[in-house]
């Protein structure tokens, strides 16, 4: 059982990297804001997420637990609100050359 | 070679590379971003080193109220920055002030490289006195029992500054509202965000304020959290700023380090000397310095940055 616990901590946490190194890629290679928004936020939901995802059978029941699922949604929505907000200032100040 | 000190190496390098960006870049508004991920780089080392306290100060403070400020003040900076650059100071200057730089760097480096294998530390003293404080966190009874006085100049030095960015106001707007005000959308993402994420964060500054006792945290980190949600607050356009004239915010903002300087005082009478405290009463006179602090340390750091006085107070 550990170890299975353990062989799932390790899959979900590098699918999570995996999702981070992509939303990096996307950041620098994309060409404009909204794109470059579209990516970042992958990063954040799922890789964040996946990465939180393989770390709970390594934590301790309930408190250390909750923390870390509660980690991952205030990112999910600090994550979306920024993204909203930078959205609206690049849409306001118009598309760049 | 170990993974652990792989991860060492990179964050090293990574921190270097960050530190040296933010120095060469020529845009202010980048230099400031180089530097907040600078400061979040260097919370992570001192995770590795073990100092989960001085993590949080440096997340905290180091990137999060110091990257606020910065953003603030290069958003200013924007319209003339295209004039400063014009008058760029001289290769002769700038290669000074590089090697002052480098000297000042090994300087340090060869002090650090040649302290005495191990080093000289008070850590075992100030653990074995622990229980003399009433506190679990040694770090706390460093900085409120055993180095009490460093603290209280900290607090000083805070009000000091805001003082300062008081001082740049105008004079017709001296005594008005600060100058940070909401330009939110009411029915706008912000304000929603703030509606739900100001009430968790202000438990979560107090639990921080609270628990520094015991675990790592204190003062300093809950103050910073619970200015940033004010200030969140503010921006949604849910809460107002004081103008600086009121009277009850500069109360407040004197009744901290006045609190800590009077028991301070009174251990001089009492216990012997100053910010001694007398036997048995030390974790009571702590908490009492550390609620005096907490409203101090909170006006303080949210008017640092919410900016000088910019607008007329109500008539």
């Amino acid at each position: 059982m550990k170890i299975a616990l353990d062989i799932f901590t390790i899959l979900a946490v590098m699918a999570g990297a995996f999702f981070f190194l992509a939303g990096t890629v996307g950041l620098l290679r994309f060409p404009d804001p909204l794109t470059r928004l579209h990516a970042l936020t992958k990063a954040d939901n799922l890789g964040l997420g996946l990465v939180v995802l393989g770390l709970l059978p390594q934590t301790e029941w309930p408190l250390d637990t909750i923390k870390l699922v509660a980690i991952w949604l205030f990112a999910l929505l600090s994550g979306a609100t920024v993204g909203q907000l930078i959205a609206r200032a690049a849409r306001r100040a118009g598309p760049t050359p | 070679m170990t993974l652990a000190l792989a991860v060492d190496i990179g964050l090293t390098l990574l921190i270097l590379a960050m530190a040296g960006w933010t120095i060469a870049v020529r845009d202010t508004f980048a230099s400031v971003i180089g530097f907040v991920t600078y400061g979040l780089l260097l919370t992570l080392v001192w995770v590795r080193l073990a100092a989960p306290d001085v993590a949080l100060t440096e997340a905290a403070m180091g990137g999060g109220l110091t990257g606020a400020l910065l953003i603030g003040a290069a958003a200013r900076l924007r319209s003339t920055e295209a004039a400063t650059r014009t008058e760029r100071p001289g290769i002769l200057t700038r290669t000074l002030a590089g090697i002052l730089s480098a000297a000042v760097t090994a300087a340090l480096a060869i002090c650090v490289l040649n302290l005495p294998e191990p080093a000289p530390t008070l850590a075992p003293a100030a653990a074995a006195n622990l229980a003399a404080t009433g506190v679990g966190n040694p770090v706390t009874a460093v900085l409120l029992a055993y180095r009490a006085m460093d603290t209280l100049l900290e607090a000083i030095v805070v009000l000091l500054a805001l003082l300062g960015v008081w001082s740049l106001a105008h004079d017709r707007a001296w005594g008005g509202y600060p100058q940070l005000r909401s330009t939110a959308d009411p029915d706008g993402i912000l304000v929603y965000f703030a509606r739900v994420m100001a009430p968790i964060g202000i438990i979560v500054g107090i639990y921080v304020f609270w628990v520094g006792a015991d675990l790592p945290g204190g003062k300093f980190q809950g103050a910073t959290i619970l200015a940033a949600m004010w200030l969140l607050a503010v921006g949604a356009g849910l809460a107002d700023l004081p103008p600086v004239s009121r009277t009850w915010l500069r109360i407040l903002l004197a009744v901290g380090p006045l609190v800590f300087i009077a028991i301070g005082l009174v251990g001089s009478v009492i216990a012997g000397a100053v910010f001694a405290y007398p036997d048995g009463y030390a974790k009571p006179l702590i908490l009492a310095i550390e609620i005096a602090l907490m409203p101090t340390l909170v006006l303080t750091l949210a008017l640092l940055v919410a900016g000088a006085p910019q607008r007329m107070p109500p008539q």
